[in-house]
């Protein structure tokens, strides 16, 4: 089982004709992923590889049954493509492009969350269910199938913690990237929801960072709502205040969003928080062998 | 992006709320010819991007030209909490009967702009916020349908803006919220918001962050940039395009993605070393970018040891293993390094730096091994 990617997922890449657009596009096919089909407007007829390509995301759900939505536009565009996707009538938008206005996120959050559409990111490494379909930039061969979740605002660090835990010898059902600007189309709290229905998984790493209070507000929830146990790890214990640290949304403002507020808030509802990455995986392997 | 007061008091000045008139001065001289512009008393104000400058002595009240020119003397130059001044803002005084606080904020866990909106105005608002938050008016705005009438009444109401101001209070705040949009604010404050004794009210100072994401379409907000005032390192690594932001320390810190690095910066510090950076080269990096890279990070004299901690997704291992030879051969590299790859091509990366085997370059298998291995050589080092 795995959650957001799945077995059901045909995939139309926005900016499929692009040099980032079309490797993702191909690796993700060649992975096992269903990439049913691309849109650059202005290249409709066009094939990637075999993938066909249209003008408009309508035709790719039309003509191809297109699900799902991974958005390789540049920054400028990207707003008008999630936009033009949700419009289409795609379930599930996967937006990795980095640099998005903030203000243009905020009008699509409001836009979408009404109309049930899930969008991961912008800004995130995509979501990958091991075995089954990857959908994003995550490389899979870091990770291994298995029964733990892992949702993240960072790409890289999670790849850590998915190696850690697959030289323990443990798997992932599906690792969800939410994305590390300071408003993204899912939270944690969102997938950690999907995680708690997904019967095929058993535990949940939560990796956060630095900036606004979104694991405090996952932290309230898994107390109050989660049966699956969650282990997490934070980022950030040495960022100054008023920095950006590389993620938009990374960044102490005065006293709020610090590493420190976030592990305390976690650890006073029972959940415990990994020293570092290692200490992450470890705390997932006991918890699940325990 | 933060931007100055007198910037934040343009922008406030081209969305029509009213501001003092005043003068940007870089010396006494020049303080002194603005306040004989102006006429009359004059308030000098330090111009920095921190809090606190009042009561560091950073405004002056002066009634005379003269005056306004020893003011200056004083106050530029000086330190504030870090940052010296070197311009101030020579505008016009003001009679005040009453200060009030309005702020438009980009509220990223309700996904709306929060307006708050007080009376116990020209303190800081967290202390309003803590110790009568009853006084506070707060409310959130859609942004699908902006700022409507209604939520000036509601925030006049809910803090008790006197009938006769409730006019002009409710055309700034409409305003201030059609900057913060146009112009992709993060923050836009006006503390104090003052009422003087013939009732006019007007904004006496500006707190303004503008989104870097959006600054490509406000071309003049971003040539407001005060180059000379970020760190020089800093600025270099902005011109390179490089992730950087200085620490402290004395173990420089290089990696691809905001969140290792973050976590790189915490282990090496449980492993009880002093990180001199963060530095983030991103996502795919090519050899020539991890030469920019290491430039920027050895720019710093404080650094003692340098920690590469990468794991390849999109970022080839192989690659940066290239840079991270090519910087041995290009740049003067006097302190040892610290490699540990993983992910894309690891086994191709750690087989270049074997083969090449420069004498200060150390290659280990884990994070947390990495980060044991360059607290010990800073040490050695120091």
């Amino acid at each position: 089982m795995a959650i957001i990617v799945t077995e059901e997922t045909r995939l139309v890449v926005q900016g499929i004709t692009g040099r980032e657009g079309s490797f993702h596009a191909l690796r993700n096919r060649d992975y096992g992923t269903r990439v049913v089909a691309g849109v650059t407007p202005g290249k409709g007829g066009q094939d990637v590889d075999g993938v066909p390509v249209f003008d408009t995301v309508v035709e790719a759900v039309r003509e191809r049954g297109a699900n799902t939505s991974m958005v390789f536009v540049p920054p400028r565009f990207a707003a008008d493509a999630i936009y033009e996707a949700a419009d289409a009538g795609v379930e599930t938008i996967v937006c990795i492009t980095e640099g998005i206005p903030a203000h243009d996120m905020l009008r699509i959050y409001n836009y979408i969350r009404p109309r049930g559409v899930t969008l991961l990111g912008p800004n995130c490494p995509g979501a990958l269910s091991p075995g089954v379909a990857n959908v994003g930039i995550i490389p899979a061969q870091v990770f291994a199938p298995g029964r733990i979740g892992l949702v993240s605002r960072s790409g890289t660090l999670t790849y850590q913690i998915g190696k850690e835990l697959a030289d323990s010898g443990l798997g992932n059902s599906t690792i969800v990237g939410i994305g590390g600007d300071p408003v993204v189309g899912s939270s944690f709290i969102d997938v950690l929801a999907r995680f708690e229905d997904d019967p095929g998984t058993d535990l949940v790493v939560m990796v956060g960072e630095i900036g606004g209070d979104e694991e405090e507000k996952a932290g309230a929830y898994i107390s109050e709502h989660m049966t699956t146990p969650v282990v997490a790890y934070i980022a950030g214990f040495q960022a100054p205040p008023g920095k950006t640290m590389g993620h938009a949304g990374a960044i102490i403002s005065g006293s709020s969003g610090t590493a420190q507020g976030k592990k305390q808030a976690l650890e006073a509802r029972g959940i415990r928080v990994g020293s570092s990455p290692t200490e992450a995986a470890q705390l997932a392997a006991s918890a699940l062998a325990g | 992006m933060d931007l100055y007061e007198y910037q934040g008091k343009q922008l406030f000045a081209r969305f029509g709320i009213p501001v003092s008139e005043g003068a940007l001065a870089t010396s006494p001289a020049e303080a002194r010819q603005a306040a004989e512009q102006l006429g009359g008393p004059v308030v000098v104000k330090a111009q920095v991007l921190v809090g606190g400058r009042g009561k560091a002595g950073g405004i002056k009240l002066a009634s005379t030209p003269d005056e306004a020119e020893a003011h200056a003397a004083a106050i530029l130059g000086m330190d504030i909490r870090g940052h010296r001044v070197r311009t101030v803002w020579i505008e016009q005084a003001s009679d005040i009967a009453r200060e009030y606080y309005f702020s438009v904020t980009f509220d990223r866990g309700a996904k709306k702009a929060l307006l708050m909106l007080t009376t116990e105005g020209g303190v800081d608002i967290e202390q309003v916020a803590a110790e009568s938050p009853d006084r506070l008016a707060r409310l959130h705005v859609d942004p699908l349908t902006g700022f409507l009438a209604f939520h000036a009444r509601r925030l006049m109401f809910d803090a008790g803006i006197p009938a006769e101001e409730q006019k002009q209070v409710a055309q700034i705040m409409e305003r201030a919220y059609g900057a913060f949009v146009e112009t992709d604010a993060m923050l836009v404050e006006i503390n104090p918001l003052i009422v003087t004794p013939d009732g006019t009210v007007r904004a006496l100072d500006s707190k303004y962050t503008v989104d870097d994401n959006a600054l490509y379409r406000h071309p003049d907000i971003a040539a407001m940039r005060d180059v000379e005032a970020a760190d020089p390192q800093e600025q270099m690594a902005r011109e390179r395009g490089v992730n950087y932001v200085k620490l402290d320390g004395d173990i420089g810190i290089l990696g691809n993605g905001a969140g290792l690095v973050m976590s790189t910066l915490d282990v090496v510090a449980l492993a009880g070393g002093s990180p001199a950076n963060f530095l983030d080269v991103g996502g795919g990096a090519q050899a020539d970018e991890i030469v920019t890279a290491m430039e920027v990070l050895l720019a710093d004299g404080k650094v003692r040891a340098v920690l590469f901690n990468v794991f390849g997704g999109i970022t080839r291992c192989d690659e940066v293993a290239r840079g991270v030879l090519a910087a041995l051969e290009r740049l003067d590299v006097d302190v040892p390094l610290v490699v540990r790859l993983d992910g894309t091509n690891d086994v191709e990366g750690r087989r270049l730096l074997a083969e090449a085997a420069p004498p200060n370059v150390h290659v280990e298998e884990t994070m947390l091994g990495a980060a044991s291995r360059v607290v010990e050589l800073a040490r050695e080092a120091a």
